[in-house]
């Protein structure tokens, strides 16, 4: 810089202008943090449930052969298949269990290699099988059964094998046990089909989220029923027909506010007016479903009013000067336009109303289920909600089935977003 | 059940397309009965006859499905009723069609009153809330008084199974029910607002294109997490670490608290603020900027001196929503801030809010009839309210803000 006398630069007003642009600095790191930030919590959000969420898509189970003893489950050999489903299965994987093992003969210990294996899964598989073909009684079959959420946890490295025994949830015999099954190949990883295909359980090594994705299908369908017809009626209606007036005016606010009501409020409204005065049945997705609609109406309502407007005039002009009529115009041609929009705006709010908990707790969508539901007016849960449900468990491997639930249900929503976002910019216009 | 609604839905579409074709035809065939030329004398094309006779018997069935309903008929001689009564009007719809009949009219008519129902449904919605929550909050105030409600520094809901209980007699003040939800609300807002905010001036002002054509979709990514996923990251991630990291400094924190909940719901509502803030910095007129350049400002100057001034109508407004949203927000706070109800301005307890509140009361088995449920409207008509004036405030103010720059 060339020296000169003026004031601006003179010592003073140099240090000054120093200290502004430091402070321009200063602002611009404020702007790159915050943005840090943010980034930081997403990262941080999906890499926790990614981390603990995706040992629960693989699963141990454990092959046995297990000798369907005739003198236990069908002594008088009717081979009725309602008859058998009542046998004793419990004991025969007992049974199997022991002649595995010869050498544990005392109570305590024996109590303890049962629960190698899933308690309720093991046996229910086993009834299940002979339910359907009463012939095999008195077989011995090769089966590979789910193992118990506590070895699948102690093999999937969750349970420290250093803790004292006391303070762990498989014992030092168990451990050892487990070692030799590993060790010969009669435990093994595999992919857990029963995350995806079983309805929910007490039993983390059986539960699963095909009831709630069913649920939530069906709620998803009254929901998109309600929403999307009624909300582009509207919508076209504000756009088009209504009077410029107060009453109008009234609408539009009243949308508008609809839009920022909390979820929770629609719960309630559901549980007051189709729960207790118009009597539909409690937990059912055509309550939910109804509720959602009314939710997502806002939504869709707003966003097909957003495209509406942005088809120029021109078009529903032109049509009105070669004599179409007013519906014919907007039906016919301004509509058409929109079609894109209205579709993506549709489908997003789909995505927001397939990630909404709160209301649908409060019409009972909360229920405990072990059935995938059969139609909109069976007691049924949601994603969500299942989300909502498993994560009240603290153990291990429940916060493992929470977190799989949950990398499921955003995977869903990234889809149905990205779609979205792929139709618009395929279809979409710009005036 | 569903079955038959799906048969019903069946028969009357079968209905109305049948008497579409129906009427369709007849009137093509006047056309051409009428001789060459006759099509430019109709009123109508043939279509829209074919849709008024359908519109036509669909509601008479329908009418005929509603008279069955109340007779409460057996319900195959509801459906011959229906088919009947709708088969006459499609007739009847069919016979009228002549030169002069407009039907477009009708059916255009009809259309519009479709329309409008579907916009009085969302009235209807607001009106359904409204009545549903005052009337349970009504019945509420006659057991428990609306002052003792309003000032009351106890709430513990559990009304006593044995009259001799102590301390079960149910206490309705809902004080620290509201602190509670205050407290969060603010913890969230204390971290979205200025990150919110300075994203957005980031955004607009310094980043390049291709970075914001980046960072924008993935600040958006948080809006579209689901409120659960939320809650359960508070629950099982965020609590514990918090709770760690307060133990390393040596004092002790519930992984359950205020701070957990609170500064989860603000990361929940960041991009909530940035898009907000983001439309209304964009909303301030490049004149502004250009003449504090020319004065010789520097950006960050321009941005906290002159589009940060000009827009502090638009982020009040902004950030009034973004209240609202927090105040109104559950899952967070049902999983991640805890059910009792402590009246207290430490961040660092678990506190209670209203909407865990009303879900507390209201799932699970429950009789209409007992304080403890009816206790839920009553907060549910306080939230409401609540958002209803933070919107209608941060409405006007916003829409005030745009009339003066356009």
């Amino acid at each position: 810089m060339p020296e000169n006398n003026s004031i601006h630069a003179s010592e003073y007003a140099l240090k000054r202008l120093n200290k502004r642009h430091m402070r321009e600095r200063r602002f611009k790191m404020a702007g790159l943090g915050a943005i840090f930030v943010a980034v930081f919590a997403l990262i941080w959000l999906m890499s926790s449930i990614l981390g603990s969420g995706y040992k629960a898509f693989y699963t141990h189970s454990m092959t046995m052969d297990i000798e369907l003893t005739e003198s236990l489950l069908d002594p008088q050999k009717l081979r009725e298949p309602d008859k058998l489903r009542k046998g004793n299965f419990r004991l025969i994987i007992q049974n199997s269990l022991y002649a595995r093992f010869p050498d544990v003969t005392d109570r305590k210990a024996r109590r303890e290699l049962f629960d190698i294996v899933s308690s309720s899964g093991a046996p229910n598989l086993i009834r299940q099988m002979v339910y359907q073909n009463p012939d095999l009684v008195g077989q011995t079959l090769t089966i590979k059964v789910p193992t118990s959420d506590h070895v699948d946890q102690l093999l999937k490295g969750n349970i420290d094998r250093n803790v004292k025994e006391e303070r762990r949830k498989v014992s030092d015999r168990q451990i050892a046990w487990v070692d030799e099954l590993i060790a010969s190949g009669e435990i093994k990883a595999g992919f857990n089909t029963c995350f995806f295909f079983c309805a929910d359980s007490q039993d983390a090594e059986l539960a699963g989220i095909m009831g709630a994705f069913i649920g939530s299908l069906m709620t998803l369908f009254i929901t998109a029923l309600i929403a999307i017809p009624i909300g582009i009626g509207a919508a076209i209606w504000l756009d088009e027909f209504a009077p410029r007036n107060k009453l109008v005016d009234f609408i539009e606010i009243n949308i508008n506010n609809l839009a920022a009501v909390p979820s929770i409020i629609f719960g309630v409204l559901g549980l007051a007016i189709f729960i207790n005065f118009f009597g539909m049945p409690r937990s059912a997705p055509i309550v939910g479903g109804l509720v959602l609609g009314l939710r997502a109406l806002p939504t869709v309502i707003i966003a097909t009013r957003a495209t509406l407007m942005a088809v120029p005039q021109s078009i529903r002009d032109g049509a009105l000067s070669v004599g179409a009529s007013h519906i014919q115009a907007v039906f016919h041609h301004k509509l058409p336009q929109a079609g894109p929009g209205i579709l993506t705006g549709s489908i997003i709010a789909m995505a927001q109303a397939l990630g909404e908990t709160a209301p649908l707790l409060m019409v009972g969508m909360v229920a405990y289920l072990t059935e995938i539901p059969d139609g909109v007016t069976d007691p049924a849960t949601v994603l969500p909600v299942q989300i909502f449900i498993w994560a009240g468990n603290a153990e291990r491997a429940w916060i493992e089935k929470t977190s799989a639930a949950i990398i499921l249900l955003l995977l869903v929503l990234f889809l149905i977003n990205g779609f979205a976002i792929w139709l618009r910019n395929k279809l979409e216009k710009r005036w | 059940m569903l079955n038959s609604v799906f048969l019903l839905v069946l028969v009357l579409a079968a209905l109305m397309a049948a008497s579409f074709v129906f009427a369709r035809r007849k009137a093509k065939a006047t056309v051409v009965a009428a001789g060459e030329g006759a099509g430019l004398i109709f009123h109508s094309q043939p279509g829209y006859y074919g849709w008024l006779a359908g519109i036509v018997s669909g509601l008479a069935a329908l009418m005929a499905l509603v008279a069955g309903a109340n007779l409460s008929l057996n319900p195959w001689m509801t459906l011959t009723l229906m088919m009947v009564v709708g088969l006459a009007g499609s007739y009847f719809a069919a016979s009228r069609v002549s030169a002069e009949f407009r039907a477009r009219t009708y059916v255009e008519f009809f259309i519009k009153t479709l329309l409008v129902t579907c916009s009085l449904i969302a009235v209807f919605t607001t009106v359904g809330i409204i009545l549903s929550l005052v009337f349970e909050s009504f019945r509420f105030f006659q057991e428990v008084s609306f002052l003792d409600f309003l000032t009351g520094l106890q709430w513990s809901p559990q009304t006593a199974m044995r009259s001799d209980q102590v301390g079960q007699s149910g206490a309705f003040g809902a004080i620290p029910v509201f602190t509670g939800t205050f407290l969060i609300m603010a913890i969230a807002i204390v971290v979205a607002a200025p990150i919110g905010l300075l994203i957005a001036i980031y955004l607009s002002e310094y980043a390049e294109k291709r970075t914001r054509k980046i960072v924008k979709p993935v600040i958006e990514i948080l809006a579209g997490v689901p409120t659960v996923v939320y809650g359960f990251f508070a629950l099982m991630t965020v609590g514990p670490a918090i709770r760690a990291l307060a133990e390393t400094m040596g004092f002790s924190v519930p992984t359950q608290s205020a701070i957990t909940a609170g500064l989860v719901m603000g990361i929940m509502i960041i991009p909530f603020v940035s898009s907000l803030s983001d439309d209304v910095i964009n909303a301030v007129p490049q004149s502004m900027r250009d003449g504090s350049y020319a004065l010789g400002a520097t950006k960050s100057e321009t941005m906290t001196k002159v589009v940060f001034a000009g827009a502090l109508p638009g982020i009040i407004g902004a950030l009034l929503l973004a209240v609202s949203r927090a105040i109104g927000e559950t899952m967070i706070v049902v999983l991640a801030a805890g059910r009792a109800a402590n009246l207290t301005g430490n961040p660092f307890e678990a506190v209670t809010t209203v909407t865990v509140q009303i879900v507390a009361l209201l799932t699970g088995d429950q009789e209409f009839d007992s304080a403890k449920t009816l206790a839920a409207f009553a907060l549910g008509l306080m939230l409401f309210i609540i958002t209803l004036v933070l919107n209608f405030i941060a409405l006007i103010i916003v829409r005030r803000y745009r009339a003066r720059y356009e």
